[in-house]
């Protein structure tokens, strides 16, 4: 098994690094586990990890029907940030925020977390305003937040334009200084071994093509490797949720599945040192540390399981690119890809047992699965191993729609694709 | 994508509004049917596959559409009004009614 250290990284070094061994193992699956997790995403990996670090629960396999990395992990805009009005998401992604300050040193991997903060642009006066209450929201909570103004936004990232004269002028922002990026596909190989260290098998080509039925109870799954059985089946298959819970026989669910562009420039010399969010449409971008600007924007809108985007969401991107950075408008665009979303109806995710006996769930991640990565896994993993929430993910139900309880921080109701 | 809007031809999307999942029923206004009104406000078939779904062609003639489309491929199978079923976009040569 792969380890790091000074020492290490001296003597393969010295020695043309043929010393490194694979960073996890590639098991065949056994013919029954105490857990099968479905989906070997940032947040089955995870929760693979910590159902063995906090909970002694090692018999687990991870199935993952690509490679590892091939989903939403590697297919995000690495933001990192815990800049939530409800108490209910704060609480949760600031616990997320916990785990992310020390998950280099925990998993000894270096995920190359980079605390260069998350600033949201204000452009109108309501605007400014209900950032100033979001970010007292924050800090009742213990969570950073302060208010910036013009001149030290103008001071923090000379290149946006906020002059008068600016398409959409910028009034002010709130900036969470804890916030900032991540190594995407670190996360997911630093949880990958850390869990096959422990144990955890971490099966990839493996399909899920339905489930094992014993009465009404989930004792396992059939796929494209042979029929795997398991005392608990837990999902965690992001943008296929929708798919995967119709083998289960579950048809409607409160989501639909959408594909989000992302985009990343040409390298260039360092000209923004914060994630940056404007205010006035749907667009966020960062300078990743090879140099490349890192953006995305809105949803393509209607329901897709491509993993690609169309021209119109291109075009709209780089407009609101180019009304924040006019001086950007000769740089070039490298490369595009798309992941899945699956929206719920009030934007928040979904952690929760069920809704078969046998069967936990972890779905609903919205644009914004990627910060969630940690506390995703270890609230699932709390979850599987308890068969009973954490208080961190207990708002976070299946039926919280159809009792009212939604958690709806943009307020934007029952929309998905609006979230 | 191109979506054959049954007055208009085939039309680019950008000229499109996405209104949803069309196999929802709204039930009556009066009802008190918890089930059918959480169903119809928060239940989602949505498929790996042919969807039914409403779009409105909000940038050109503004009629609703029932269009069904897969949402792997992005392939348009079919495009008719959304009520009352007047005419479908494949038989468009018969001209308007």
């Amino acid at each position: 098994m792969a380890e790091y250290s000074a020492f290490s990284l001296l003597k393969n070094a010295l020695a043309g690094n043929k010393d490194w061994k694979p960073a996890w193992r590639k098991p065949d699956p056994k013919a029954s586990y105490d857990v099968i997790v479905i989906g070997g995403g940032g947040h089955g990996l995870s929760t693979a990890y910590y159902l063995a670090k906090e909970h002694g629960i090692t018999n687990v396999a991870v199935l993952e029907k690509g490679w590892l990395g091939s989903g939403n992990v590697g297919r995000n805009t690495t933001a990192v940030r815990s800049n939530y009005l409800l108490p209910q998401n704060t609480r949760f992604y600031e616990h997320s925020m916990k785990l992310w300050e020390n998950l280099s040193h925990d998993l000894n991997y270096n995920v190359m977390f980079s605390q260069r903060g998350c600033l949201n642009l204000a452009h109108t006066p309501a605007q400014l305003d209900d950032y100033a209450r979001r970010g007292n929201a924050m800090r009742h909570l213990g969570v950073d937040a302060e208010l910036m103004s013009v001149e030290q936004i103008k001071r923090l990232v000379p290149a946006l334009d906020v002059s008068g004269s600016a398409r959409f002028p910028v009034l002010g922002g709130l900036m969470q200084p804890r916030a900032g990026t991540a190594r995407h596909d670190a996360v997911a190989w630093g949880y990958a071994r850390g869990a096959d260290r422990r144990g955890v098998d971490i099966i990839e080509n493996c399909e899920v093509t339905g489930f094992l039925r014993d009465g009404g109870r989930v004792t396992g799954v059939s796929t494209t490797r042979g029929e795997i059985r398991a005392k608990k089946v837990a999902l965690a298959v992001a943008g296929s949720t929708g798919h995967v819970m119709q083998l289960a026989g579950i048809s409607h669910m409160p989501i639909e599945s959408h594909v989000l562009q992302a985009f990343v420039s040409e390298s260039l010399k360092p000209v923004i040192d914060t994630v940056l969010t404007f205010g006035m449409g749907h667009f966020y971008i960062s300078q990743s540390d090879k140099g490349g600007l890192v953006y995305g924007g809105d949803l393509d809108g209607y329901n897709s399981y491509a993993q690609r985007g169309s021209l119109p969401i291109v075009d709209e991107v780089m407009s609101e690119m180019l009304a924040l950075f006019p001086g950007l408008a000769r740089v070039r665009m490298l490369r595009s890809w798309g992941g899945l979303c699956d929206m719920t109806m009030d934007g928040s995710p979904i952690i929760t047992t069920g809704p078969l006996p046998g069967m936990y769930l972890n779905c609903g991640w919205c644009y914004g699965g990627f910060k969630a990565t940690p506390a995703s896994g270890w609230c699932f993993a709390y979850t599987i191993a308890k068969d009973e929430p954490h208080e961190f993910n207990a708002p976070f139900t299946l039926d919280r729609f159809y009792r009212g309880l939604i958690i709806d921080d943009k307020g934007q109701g029952a929309n998905p694709r609006l979230h | 994508m191109l979506i054959t809007c049954p007055y208009c031809g085939p039309r680019d999307v950008i000229e499109f509004t996405y209104q949803g999942d069309g196999n929802r029923q709204r039930p009556q206004p009066a009802s008190q049917d918890l089930d059918a009104w959480n169903a119809y406000v928060y239940d989602r078939l949505n498929p790996a596959g042919d969807h039914n779904e409403i779009w409105q062609h909000s940038g050109g003639c503004r009629s609703h559409l029932r269009v069904v489309r897969n949402t792997i491929t992005h392939e348009i199978l079919s495009t008719a009004f959304a009520r009352g079923g007047h005419k479908s976009a494949d038989n468009r040569a018969e001209g308007r009614s």
